[in-house]
């Protein structure tokens, strides 16, 4: 996985709750036996009309945001089905950092998993967010949202940090964990199926 | 000190543990279907990594397979190539695969309990959100996207923050308890607690009128935890758990061993502390019916579509979404439920599409035909559950009264095979979400019990079923 490093972006506002992953990716786009090219299907029935035209207003098709690396929205993201694919068209859409005052739990976990930060603020925060419409700074290592003159401090878990900040891959951690696996294996009376 | 259950098989299960850092828990049971699995196995194959234990693994064919005749080629090519794709995955990594024309095919949270190999105790996950189903007989079951599918399978373990524990007790005695089900009551619990009330949390559901349910009543509670933000919720196993498991395929052979061990350990202690309690009386809930678009929009049947406001009470976020909701389901704010008209019934999915949902819902339907502006079908739950309907005649009750009789799969709970409602039209579904779409392009999803999709079938609009039974 790529390190998570520095970005300079201007904030997607997208002030919608619940947003459940069946709408970040419906599942007709759920069939591709690859991880990349999600992005063109992201929110697709929210995007486009049933001819397959962008919907005039919708933010996400707003040339303004563009090359927007950051999504502020709110509470309860990504909630419902457990559908990686809905962090994959994120990322392939260009987002690498959700910002929202809740989370689901699969969804929250995905994130990590895929380089993708997400963020949790008040709602306070997030208003404050949504409004700004200048670029922002976002940096992990020191956990600030740089707005101008103000900044915004963030929590993070500490070892999910260090994962992004220098693109460890979990497998990899836990095969070193190789010993306490089998020990646990030897000691536990673990049921075969067959 | 006192434990939860919860706690108990967490702590059973954890193979590292270390101060401010996630814990590594070991995996009982990994559960694959072709949509989120087809990327973690090219992940192995690039890291040339095997599958660390074939032998707690099972996979099978459930989201996309069509339920139609199967003996015809398949017309949907990307469909095919992702079931093609499951099936040499597991050939090439010695996965047990219960194949689209296998007699133990089925939705893969409806067999894992059919076949034994859900057991109570254990970690049991699966790349789908409704792994919760099987934390219905005392296991910490829940969902994980395609990374984690690929640790399971590479590692037999997952690194994972202890979540906190969340006691919902339902007490009292369901006043009609053929017309009021197990749907209801999950239904009434997330309408109280919210579709993040669980975020965080493990749920147990405890308390009488949970200990007075079938095992399958109970999977249809446990199964909908994930709609209350729950990545998994448990019920402690009891006498009516071990006789389910007893004598099924995978059933393990030291069984009875088995269960005097789960019998002295798995419950909760008394006294034992959870974070958070929700108390429900069962006595007062009437069948449910969802008129909105998340699983906590949901009326009483004799009650009134409430108005946005009255919905979100003074929260900003909640009215807005009730007034998009509205628009999307084409619905005006105070119409009675039981005037509501459908035009598609959907009985299926990993909810409710076990035999008792079918023996429920024919109970209603046998002798009456379905309304002639209605389509209704009936997708089993699985290759065994749709032959033990058939073995007790049930199909014929159904195709008399004008049912479609499926095979069994995912169906219109997700639309991803061919069964998708058309734009606009509404359905009544025994399904768990009712999301923008999820049913199909612009399609309008309600949920409700089988016995309520039954009678609706028959009327043609949203009836009180108590008053039929």
């Amino acid at each position: 996985m790529k390190p998570f490093s520095k970005l300079i972006s201007i904030i997607t506002p997208f002030d919608k709750a619940n947003v459940d992953t069946d709408q970040i990716i419906p599942k007709q786009f759920l069939k591709l036996i690859t991880k990349s090219g999600f992005g063109k299907f992201l929110f697709y029935d929210w995007r486009f009309d049933h001819d397959g035209k962008p919907k005039n207003g919708f933010v996400l098709n707003d040339s303004l945001y563009q090359n927007s690396q950051i999504l502020v929205t709110n509470e309860n993201f990504g909630c419902g089905s457990s559908r990686e694919h809905a962090v994959w068209a994120l990322k392939d859409f260009g987002f690498n950092v959700i910002i929202s005052p809740s989370f689901a739990d699969i969804f929250y976990s995905n994130c990590f998993k895929n380089g993708v930060l997400p963020i949790i603020l008040n709602i306070e925060k997030i208003h404050k967010l949504l409004q700004f419409k200048d670029k922002v700074e976002l940096d992990l290592d020191s956990q600030k949202i740089i707005l101008g003159d103000e900044s915004i401090s963030f929590e993070i878990d500490s070892h999910r940090k260090i994962r992004l900040l220098e693109g460890l891959d979990d497998i990899d951690l836990t095969l070193k964990e190789n010993e306490n696996i089998e020990k646990f294996e030897n000691i536990s009376s673990i049921i075969p199926i067959f | 000190m006192t434990e939860t259950l919860f706690e108990k098989i967490w702590n059973s299960h954890v193979v590292v543990e270390r101060e401010n850092e996630p814990s590594l828990i070991y995996i009982d049971r990994h559960l694959i279907h072709e949509v989120t699995s087809p990327q973690a196995f090219d992940g192995l194959r690039q890291n040339q990594r095997k599958v660390r234990r074939p032998d707690l693994t099972i996979a099978t064919i459930d989201h996309n397979v069509p339920t139609t005749d199967r003996s015809l080629p398949m017309i949907d090519e990307t469909s095919s190539t992702q079931i093609k794709t499951l099936e040499n995955n597991c050939k090439d990594f010695g996965i047990k695969l219960f194949g689209i024309n296998h007699p133990n095919q089925g939705i893969v949270h409806v067999i894992g309990p059919q076949l034994g190999i859900t057991l109570p105790g254990s970690t049991i996950v699966c790349g789908d959100s409704h792994t919760s189903t099987q934390g219905a007989f005392g296991a910490f079951a829940f969902g994980i996207g395609t990374s984690e599918v690929e640790h399971t399978l590479a590692t037999q373990t997952l690194w994972l923050e202890k979540p906190k524990t969340f006691e919902i007790s339902a007490t009292g005695k369901r006043k009609n308890s053929f017309a009021v089900t197990s749907k209801d009551i999950i239904l009434s619990i997330i309408k109280k607690i919210g579709t993040d009330g669980g975020t965080g949390h493990v749920l147990e559901y405890r308390g009488n009128a949970i200990s007075d349910l079938s095992m399958e009543q109970r999977m249809t509670i446990c199964n909908m935890s994930i709609e209350a933000g729950s990545r998994a919720g448990l019920i402690a196993p009891d006498d009516k758990t071990f006789d389910y498991i007893n004598n099924r395929e995978y059933t393990p052979k030291n069984y009875h061993d088995l269960v005097e061990t789960w019998k002295e350990n798995l419950m909760s202690d008394t006294n034992a502390k959870f974070d958070k309690s929700f108390t429900i009386d069962v006595e007062k809930i009437e069948p449910q019916v969802s008129w909105g678009t998340n699983p906590a929009m949901v009326s009483d049947v004799t009650g009134i579509i409430p108005t946005p406001e009255e919905f979100g009470h003074n929260n900003e976020i909640q009215i807005e979404s009730a007034k998009k909701a509205l628009a999307y389901m084409n619905l005006e704010p105070e119409t009675p439920i039981t005037q509501i008209p459908i035009d598609r019934v959907f009985i299926g999915s990993c909810t409710n599409a076990r035999l008792e949902d079918l023996i429920d819902a024919a109970e209603i339907v046998k002798g009456k035909t379905v309304n002639s502006d209605v389509s209704a079908m009936i997708v089993p739950g699985s290759q065994m559950v749709k032959h033990e309907a058939e073995k007790l005649g049930l199909d014929k009750i159904f195709k008399d009264a004008n049912f479609e009789w499926r095979e069994s799969g995912c169906s219109m709970c997700l639309g991803m095979n061919p069964d998708i409602l058309k734009p606009g039209e509404r359905c009544a579904s025994t399904s768990n979400r009712n999301f923008e779409g999820r049913q199909g392009s612009g399609g309008r999803t309600h949920l409700v019990s089988p016995v309520m999709a039954a009678a609706s079938a028959i009327t043609g609009h949203f009836v009180d079923v108590r008053d039929w039974c």
